[in-house]
């Protein structure tokens, strides 16, 4: 008897904290259920640098800089559904009350004015991603297919979530799932 | 400008009987005498009132009249209807600003003048208009704008401005029975009286007389049930916050006939037993206030209102005025009541309706000024003569404000039943194109429909008629309305709140050139949403402007959609500009290409 086909997972965090990564690690011992029928590609999990074509990505946090959207980029093209994951990814979240400040006044407390700094200069290094200067949920950057929202979503949602698609459904949660007052 | 202390908190409390219910009103004198509703004005009133500061605070920050921040000593709002906008609002407003050295929304330096827009003002067919200190003024051009910068440089009070600016004249095209015959003041009243207030009810439902308001429900049957509903006290309310933009003929109604306006109120007075009315003025209409306040005040030497009126014991009615402050949302009746309770104006949970259970919860009449003034034209002619004009299922006339693109903007009253064309005709607009009914919560025709007729069983209209000529994009008018309802939602509810912003947000991205079709995708996804989950009428029908001409002028959206598939919301490569200035990096990581 030959093994169903495994569906292909991808996961990144953009301007987020991992908390959704992590809410995702806390479903517990049904990760060994996930792991039955899906597989990890470019993941904080694998370590896998670059994603191949994949049935799901799920994104964590919004866009900040030129790098986050290359990124973003590469799993629109190689992930067939793409989920904005967590209120950063949403909305901009925590990161985007950075919206209101001028990113001068920003980089000028953080490299200039800051405590304990003396002749500090604003790093030019190629190598460092070159930040916006606002902060953006993925929606305006790329066409996303499915919001699943929280901060972070619960570790219950995720499972929901990922075992409908897993199934061929159409994700689905209940109310309890996606309130939080 | 007037001094903070110049600002008699104690009188102005004291003048509105230390009721909270009049909050509303007590902050609008403390803004109109103090130029701002200051932070420890606050603490005052709450001391004074005996309620929570965070009560006064909810009141003063929802209504978009009221700041904390001083707008000095002239605050000009530049009305910003499509129709202002179509009369060359935006470039008069960059030519003012610029005679005063100005930036819009920025205090000048001298803290003399301010500049902003506000929603439409109820001057549509004399745009483009603004407020001055709570004043309008229509018909603006150049020379005006000269005039008024002078004004304000002279620093002149309001008061010694040249009245010709505030002239209003009230542009009424074609009289009918409502405005073209003459009343006297108490000839409804007398005739109710003697008819006696079962006999009154009765030929109201043979008038078949229905709300004004753009509902349409029968007034008899709302008078009845008010009526028949137990409570300490009834009350009469004339929901005269004109909101609607495009609408404006409750502003000639009051102007000119506002003794037919309190006759029918106190008609209603008598019919459901009533001893208090309000009437609730937009606070756009500031203007109309003192000359309504002088009717009121003839009316009670004539014995038409106050005690015993008509020599008839025990029928006691009187009326006050309340003035809003700048929030469409209060149009709807149950927000009004709230206002009119001294509260933010959010709308309530209805049933129960206002008929049972309306000001101070007692049973309460709302209807719009036209239906008092029909009322009372009713009670004095007879519901038999009220129902051979019009159509079987809409008796009586209907009042039309016409504006945008046409000869002869004003108003003009129809017998029900007449054809969007013969409007069109009448009013010199032989090159329309689109119409937009009953104002962006109504409906966009287009010129395919032009034979459709003004009736509640067809194009039910509060009274707007906005006519948009070939030359019109209409795209540029749903904008525009989308703007308006993210600005007037009350954010009550999460599906409007956020909602008519997403609206908003997605068609400025059109706008920009950055639209696909996913974006038409999500707007009838939130249109969808707004629909089915919104708390009000407002958030219901907030998507109409979009949908609508979507449907209608598919071409005004397809050449201002990019792509397909799916377009970023921003410049990617521009939002690295100020990294790359800031770093000086341009290598090729520092770029992103625009595909």
């Amino acid at each position: 008897m030959t093994e169903p086909k495994k569906l292909k997972v991808a996961t990144c965090s953009l301007a987020g904290c991992f908390g959704c990564h992590m809410s995702l690690l806390d479903i517990d011992e049904k990760l060994f259920e996930l792991v039955k029928v899906v597989e990890f590609d470019r993941s904080p999990i694998t370590d896998i640098k670059h994603c191949g074509p994949c049935d799901i990505g799920i994104v964590e946090g919004g866009v900040c800089n030129a790098e986050n959207v290359h990124v973003l980029k590469e799993f629109r093209k190689n992930c067939r559904v793409l989920v904005a994951t967590g209120a950063c990814a949403i909305t901009g979240g925590i990161p985007a009350w950075r919206n209101n400040v001028d990113l001068w006044d920003c980089f000028q407390e953080v490299y200039h004015y800051g405590i304990g700094l003396e002749n500090g200069q604003i790093p030019n290094d190629p190598e460092l991603p070159l930040p916006f200067d606002k902060v953006h949920p993925i929606g305006e950057v790329v066409r996303v297919d499915h919001f699943l929202p929280g901060c972070p979503p619960p570790a219950d949602a995720i499972w929901k979530f990922l075992t409908d698609l897993a199934a061929g459904r159409e994700p689905k949660l209940e109310y309890e799932m996606l309130h939080y007052d | 400008m007037p001094e903070q202390d110049v600002c008699d908190l104690p009188g102005i409390v004291a003048r509105w009987q230390h009721d909270p219910a009049n909050l509303v009103q007590i902050l609008r004198e403390v803004q109109e005498s103090c130029g701002t509703i200051p932070s420890d004005a606050l603490d005052r009133l709450a001391q004074l009132l005996g309620v929570p500061r965070v009560r006064i605070e909810s009141t003063a920050s929802f209504y978009a009249f009221f700041h904390a921040e001083s707008h000095g000593a002239y605050e000009i709002l530049f009305s910003d209807n499509i129709v202002d906008r179509m009369a060359g609002k935006e470039a008069l407003k960059q030519y003012f600003c610029e005679r005063l050295w100005l930036e819009p929304r920025k205090l000048s330096e001298d803290g003399l003048v301010y500049v902003d827009d506000t929603a439409d003002i109820g001057l549509a067919d004399q745009a483009p208009a603004l407020l001055v200190n709570g004043y309008a003024i229509p018909s603006l051009d150049k020379a005006r704008l000269d005039l008024v910068a002078e004004l304000i440089r002279a620093r002149k009070p309001l008061a010694d401005w040249p009245p010709m600016l505030f002239e209003i004249p009230d542009n009424v095209r074609k009289p009918g029975p409502l405005m073209g015959e003459a009343f006297a003041p108490g000839a409804a009243l007398k005739a109710t009286l003697a008819r006696g207030a079962d006999a009154t009810l009765a030929e109201l439902d043979a008038a078949n007389l229905r709300g004004r308001g753009g509902a349409g429900f029968k007034t008899a049957t709302k008078w009845a049930s008010c009526r028949k509903a137990e409570g300490e006290a009834h009350y009469v309310v004339c929901n005269a916050d004109e909101g609607e933009p495009g609408t404006f003929k409750d502003r000639v109604l009051l102007a000119s006939h506002a003794d037919l306006v309190f006759e029918g109120m106190t008609v209603c007075a008598r019919a459901i037993g009533a001893r208090r009315g309000f009437l609730y003025l937009r606070g756009e209409y500031r203007n109309l206030h003192e000359k309504l306040k002088s009717v009121l005040a003839a009316r009670r030497e004539q014995g038409l209102l106050g005690r015993n009126i008509l020599g008839e014991d025990g029928f006691d009615f009187d009326i006050e005025i309340h003035l809003g402050a700048g929030a469409y949302i209060c149009g709807e009746e149950s927000a009004l009541i709230e206002s009119l309770e001294g509260k933010p104006g959010k709308p309530r949970n209805r049933p129960p309706f206002p008929d049972r259970r309306g000001y101070r919860d007692q049973p309460t009449v709302v209807n719009n000024v036209e239906t008092f003034a029909c009322a009372a034209k009713i009670a004095e002619k007879g519901g038999a003569w009220f129902a051979a004009l019009g159509t079987p299922q809409s008796a009586g006339t209907k009042l039309v404000s016409v504006s945008g693109d046409c000869k002869r903007p004003g108003v003009y009253e129809y017998p029900f039943g007449a054809s969007v064309r013969q409007i069109l005709i009448d009013c010199g607009a032989e090159d329309a194109h689109a119409v937009q009914v009953s104002g962006p919560s109504g409906t966009c025709i287009s010129f395919r429909e032009f034979d459709r007729r003004i009736a509640f069983e067809d194009l039910a209209t509060a009274g707007a008629f906005m006519v948009f000529s070939r030359e019109r994009d209409m795209f540029e008018v749903a904008r525009n309305f989308t703007h308006f309802f993210a600005h007037e939602s009350c954010g009550f509810c999460t599906p409007c709140r956020v909602g008519t912003s997403l609206l908003k947000n997605t068609m400025d991205k059109l706008a920009a050139g950055k639209g696909s079709a996913y974006d038409m995708h999500e707007m009838k996804h939130i249109m969808h949403i707004l629909r089915s989950m919104a708390h009000c009428g407002l958030g219901h029908t907030a998507a109409n402007p979009v949908v609508q001409t979507m449907e209608k002028f598919p071409d005004a959206y397809e050449r201002r959609l990019k792509r397909l598939d799916f377009e970023p919301a921003f410049d990617l490569d521009g939002a690295l500009q100020t990294a790359r200035l800031i770093t000086g990096r341009d290598d090729a990581w520092a770029h992103l290409a625009n595909e």
